[in-house]
């Protein structure tokens, strides 16, 4: 499942994940830590809505 | 009745009714040395529509230099909130009150900033990226830029007067009297233009990219760009020039030079700097050395720009970094600056974590490290000084071998 950050409009997809930062390709946006934040804007997970 | 405080006609149709701030100087940070201007558009026609409005003291400026047109502000009946920053936003609650528009319209991020700025529940009418709106024989286009600079930023395309409003795009924090860029020297427009690159949408240069490869695409026909702040580009060669500079700033390769900023308590870190600076020299770099407690943290940004080595002095004081230097080592870390090499040092008395606190900081930003860093004890001997030279020519080859 694909979600976006509703602050930047990044797109997390889990296809990719966020190698950049240590997020391997395949990890669900669920599973991403807390600690996460977007890597375009820097906001925390809980700005990100599910894509539709 | 002669106002105050006078619009300025662009078009038979379209008047800067904005504010001029002679002599701001501290603007979040940002050392506007040529002072400021908060620009904002009248735009006649069936609907009257004013394009972002300016810093809330200014609130009566514009409403003068409105008047100055229209006789009384309450004859507005759109206003277009382009960016909810308060030096565009501010002065809203006061236009809202004075002139009780039929509609206000920001994007969905506008809306939710302009509501947390204001404390009230404004009624906006939210926009997308393509629509349109018609203001009787004229059409308002928007596009969103979101992130450029901030989440609710967008642009307005004015169709029959081909304007585009681009908000702090574009942009330059440059007080003046003439409204067009053709009317100021062009090495100004360059410094200030390139200054507020640096501060404002350096780390955003990837966007920048990718919406200026967009422009093209967006097939609008673009005879005027009227940003926020500063003057207007009003001729196609100024246009280019503009939209040339963001893409060279944005692109971060035409960097040739070194920049040596540092800090120094008792002059050992200045001896260390002046050292390097002058290897970097004698290899043939051009080089600037900057102290801190002279260059305010934009300015150094600024140079930045132009640097392809960034080296940074900081001596070791209560086991920290200078706090001159942490401060400029913060805000380059948020601004991002991309292909640098970087080059650390400096002196201390008995602990010295300063010297790896830069190196580590450079380091996160991506900085390529070639010179290990130097730090001396107390004060450098000339042994030590002919080092710093030698790494200045260290670097200066490194930076050839490119």
């Amino acid at each position: 499942m694909k979600f976006v950050c509703d602050v930047c409009g990044y797109v997390y997809d889990p296809a990719k994940g966020d190698p950049d930062n240590g997020i391997p390709a395949g990890t669900e946006f669920a599973d991403l830590p807390d600690s996460w934040v977007c890597p375009e804007c820097g906001a925390g997970k809980s700005e990100f809505s599910e894509m539709p | 009745m002669k106002e105050v405080f006078t619009a300025q006609k662009i078009s038979d149709k379209v008047y800067w009714v904005g504010a001029v701030d002679w002599n701001v100087r501290n603007f979040h940070g940002y050392l506007t040395g040529r002072g400021s201007t908060y620009n904002a558009f009248l735009v006649l026609d069936k609907k009257i529509t004013l394009i972002d409005t300016v810093k809330a003291p200014f609130a009566e400026e514009m409403f003068s230099r409105i008047r100055s047109v229209i006789g009384e502000v309450d004859k507005i009946d759109y206003i277009v909130s382009n960016h909810s920053e308060p030096d565009h936003s501010g002065a809203l609650p006061a236009a809202i009150e004075a002139i009780k528009p039929e509609k206000i319209f920001a994007s969905a991020a506008g809306e939710k900033n302009l509501k947390a700025y204001s404390g009230t529940d404004l009624d906006i009418t939210t926009v997308k990226t393509g629509e349109s709106i018609s203001i009787g024989d004229d059409t308002l286009t928007f596009v969103e830029t979101k992130m450029l600079h901030w989440p609710d930023s967008m642009v307005s395309y004015l169709a029959g007067e081909k304007m585009l409003f681009t908000q702090d795009a574009f942009g330059m924090h440059l007080a003046g009297s003439s409204l067009y860029a053709d009317e100021y020297p062009r090495h100004i427009l360059e410094y200030e233009a390139k200054k507020y690159f640096a501060n404002i949408l350096l780390h955003l240069s990837g966007k920048v990219i990718a919406l200026l490869d967009s422009l093209p695409g967006l097939d609008l026909d673009i005879q005027m760009i009227l940003p926020d702040h500063g003057p207007l580009w009003r001729t196609p060669e100024d246009i280019a020039w503009i939209l040339g500079k963001y893409r060279e700033f944005a692109e971060q390769k035409n960097t040739r030079g070194a920049l040596v900023f540092y800090a120094t308590m008792w002059g050992s870190t200045a001896k260390m700097a002046n050292a390097l600076a002058d290897g970097l020299r004698e290899g043939g770099v051009q080089v600037e050395c900057a102290s801190l407690d002279v260059n305010d943290r934009s300015d150094i940004m600024t140079k930045v720009m132009d640097a392809a080595i960034v080296a940074a002095g900081s001596p070791t004081m209560n086991n920290q970094l200078f706090p001159s230097v942490a401060d400029v080592l913060t805000y380059l870390s948020g601004l991002k600056p991309q292909n640098k090499i970087g080059y650390a040092f400096g002196s201390y008395g008995w602990s010295g974590e300063a010297v790896k606190k830069i190196a580590d900081s450079m380091f996160a930003m991506n900085m390529a490290l070639p010179v290990e860093p130097c730090k001396v004890k107390y004060r450098p001997t000339e042994a030590d000084l002919k080092k710093l030279h030698d790494d200045g020519l260290a670097l200066a080859e490194q930076l050839k071998k490119g």
